[in-house]
């Protein structure tokens, strides 16, 4: 399935801002992390369609996720 | 720190008292509010004779420890007519303290019209003329005055908005850069106006240090308090290296940032404006992407924002500035959002009211949305100058939205809402709608748990949970507004055990108490209670703890949230 991944803050190094990945079906936000080489610890913030999603949550086709690393401000 | 000056501008007196035992304990905001909700007349008018203008260091301030540099002011706010304290970093909180200073209270107002300087020294403070100051914005004046007393002069001031008493005018304080901090919310700029001060000087040569009672106590949890900063990932990575603007994309992908006077959730142009692009402007240009706001602050949330040649432009660039000018204003160009912010700075007027008082001109169509260098223009030529024009918008929001006859103004006890919308989420929207002060983020900040997953999570789009996470929020930051610490000391504190404990010893290291956590709670609680007898004094009712309506029949996209909370949940948040 394809699912857009758009990455912030420190998370864009050497990575990308946004990008059309090709997933496995059933794959899980921590599948997404894996496939990003990111370590789950590092995971601020995962949104899917402007809602909070934990690690467990499952994709499906033409999704967008929004990741962002711990940040904050006020 | 144990004196108290009273400066009596009626009759141009300066007197110095010890402090009262039941003052003893308190600091920051905590003494600011008490001391104006034990002697000022609730329904005085707040540019009159009997408002009282009050500046107060917090406990830990001169202190060694991490962010402990800030100083509360209070009064009661021609704005909102509510209670009010604003804290702000520069340089004076310590300087006071280090002075023994734990409070200055400037009571009355002058009969002539003649304008004063406020002189703080070792010796005590004298009222000096200072009319050759009047009509000069923020930056001629500290230019003036460093000038005349060297460059560690320690100074706050107010601009033409804050003499001609409007009600965005804030109090502008020197930082250690010679640029400036505010006492932004709430328009004491103004009450310090009424009272014909147009700036404080503080000369602290021959200040001690700050005694602590027991000092291996005090390192000890320094270092602990110190370590927490420096290792949560908010405090010791995020906000060094993206300032608070890092907020931009996080609320627009939340839905929750609010774009062109409060009508959408999300800001087509949000990169332009979001803190990766900031952050990459600044080093590309060879600012400084981190920068503390007075001495002794670790985590350094500020930045120095600097133009295409490298020259300064703006610091303490803050989200809610950025948001206010770039999403809810439509203003696409940083660089021009980054002048408007200097610009605000230099006639001492908020930036968030500011940025959303020009928002509400947009929608009244005295001004084109997203039109950045007219909004230069009417900051620097109109509010600045204090032109008819000027004194409606310098008013602030409510005063924008009633000369105009606007429906959609964005206030609560008309204060401008900052940059979370209250309908996707709620949370906030409670802090809005029960805060003391008018609509303050600050006040009990749930976007940390409503958005950033920092002290657990609670659903921003849900109602449960929100009036309970509101109330500990704005009873703990009570708390922690009265120490003198930087509200961000808020982010280890709510995920690592160690560093609130270590800040409660902090505080009983250097008075030699032996407070507990619930303690602590209980100031919290008891600052919040004297706040709200002040606003119920003052003629404030439950009906005034209400967003506006408009929130409750326009939702906002992309999850068409509206607000729905019953009065009765609301008014639950009382209870304690
Ligand atoms: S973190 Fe920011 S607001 Fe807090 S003390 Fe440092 S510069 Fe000031």
């Amino acid at each position: 399935m394809k699912i857009t991944v758009k990455l912030f803050a420190g998370f864009r190094e050497n990575r990308f801002k946004v990008a059309e990945r090709e997933l496995a079906d059933g794959c899980t936000i921590a599948g997404v992390l894996s496939d990003l080489g990111i370590s789950e610890p590092e995971l601020g913030v995962a949104l899917i369609n402007g809602r909070h999603v934990t690690l467990d949550q499952v994709l499906s086709d033409g999704e967008t996720v929004s990741l962002f690393p711990k940040v904050g401000g006020g | 720190m144990n004196k108290i000056f009273r400066i009596n501008m009626s009759d141009m007196t300066s007197k110095v008292e010890s402090v009262p035992a039941e003052w003893a304990g308190l600091g920051g905001r905590g003494l600011t509010s008490t001391i104006v909700a034990a002697e000022v007349p609730p329904r005085c008018h707040p540019l009159g004779p009997n408002n009282k203008l009050v500046f107060a260091p917090g406990l830990l301030t001169g202190t060694p420890a991490a962010q402990s540099g800030r100083l509360s002011a209070g009064a009661k706010s021609p704005l909102t007519g509510t209670i009010k304290e604003s804290n702000a970093g520069g340089t004076a909180a310590q300087q006071l303290a280090r002075m023994g200073i734990k409070a200055i209270v400037i009571e009355g107002m002058p009969s002539e019209d003649k304008w004063y300087r406020l002189h703080v020294t070792l010796d005590g403070i004298s009222i000096e003329p200072a009319d050759e100051l009047v009509g000069k914005q923020n930056f001629a004046v500290m230019d003036q005055l460093m000038d005349k007393f060297g460059p560690k002069i320690g100074i706050l001031t107010i601009g033409v908005p804050g003499e001609l008493r409007m009600c965005a005018a804030n109090i502008s304080v020197k930082d250690p850069d010679q640029k400036i901090r505010s006492h932004g919310r709430g328009g004491l700029g103004a009450v310090m106006g009424s009272k014909k001060i147009k700036c404080i000087t503080i000369d602290d040569s021959g200040g001690g240090k700050v005694p602590i009672a027991d000092p291996d106590k005090f390192r000890t949890a320094a270092k602990i308090f110190a370590k927490s900063l420096l290792d949560h990932p908010v405090s010791g990575e995020g906000l060094p290296t993206y300032g608070t603007n890092i907020l931009i994309n996080i609320l627009n992908e939340a839905g929750g940032l609010p774009t062109k006077n409060f009508r959408y959730g999300q800001c087509e142009h949000h990169e332009k404006i979001s803190g990766e692009t900031m952050h990459e402007t600044i080093v590309a240009r060879g600012g400084k992407h981190k920068h503390g706001c007075h001495a002794g602050c670790i985590i350094q949330c500020s930045q120095v924002y600097v133009d295409e040649a490298g020259i300064y432009v703006t610091s303490g660039f803050e989200y809610e500035t950025i948001w206010g000018l770039g999403a809810n204003a439509m203003i696409e160009n940083l660089d021009d959002i980054a002048k408007c912010d200097n610009i605000m700075d230099d006639i001492g007027i908020d930036s968030i009211e500011g940025a959303v008082l020009l928002a509400t001109a947009m929608e009244a169509g005295v001004i084109p949305w997203g039109d950045g260098k007219e909004c230069l223009r009417v900051l620097r030529d109109e509010i600045g100058k204090g032109t008819p024009l000027g004194r409606i918008l310098g008013n602030g929001t409510a005063s924008v939205g009633k000369a105009y006859g606007l429906v959609r103004v964005p206030v609560v006890k008309g204060q401008g809402i900052p940059a979370y919308d209250p309908r996707s989420v709620k949370g906030i929207g409670v802090t809005y709608a029960t805060s003391t002060m008018g609509a303050d983020h600050t006040a009990g900040y749930t976007i940390a748990t409503n958005i950033l997953k920092v002290g657990g999570y609670i659903d921003p789009l849900k109602k449960e949970g929100q009036v309970e996470l509101s109330r500990n929020l704005q009873i703990a930051t009570a708390a922690v507004d009265s120490t003198g610490m930087c509200v961000f000391i808020a982010f280890p504190a709510l995920d690592i055990p160690e560093s609130f404990t270590a800040l409660i010893d902090l505080i009983n290291a250097a008075y030699g108490l032996s407070l507990t956590a619930d303690d602590v709670t209980e100031l919290g609680k008891k600052i919040l209670k004297i706040e709200h007898d002040f606003n119920k004094g003052a003629g404030f009712t439950n009906q005034d703890d209400r967003l506006p309506e408009f929130f409750t029949y326009e939702p906002i996209p992309p999850h068409n949230a509206v607000w729905d909370f019953t009065d009765e949940e609301i008014d639950e948040f009382w209870n304690f």
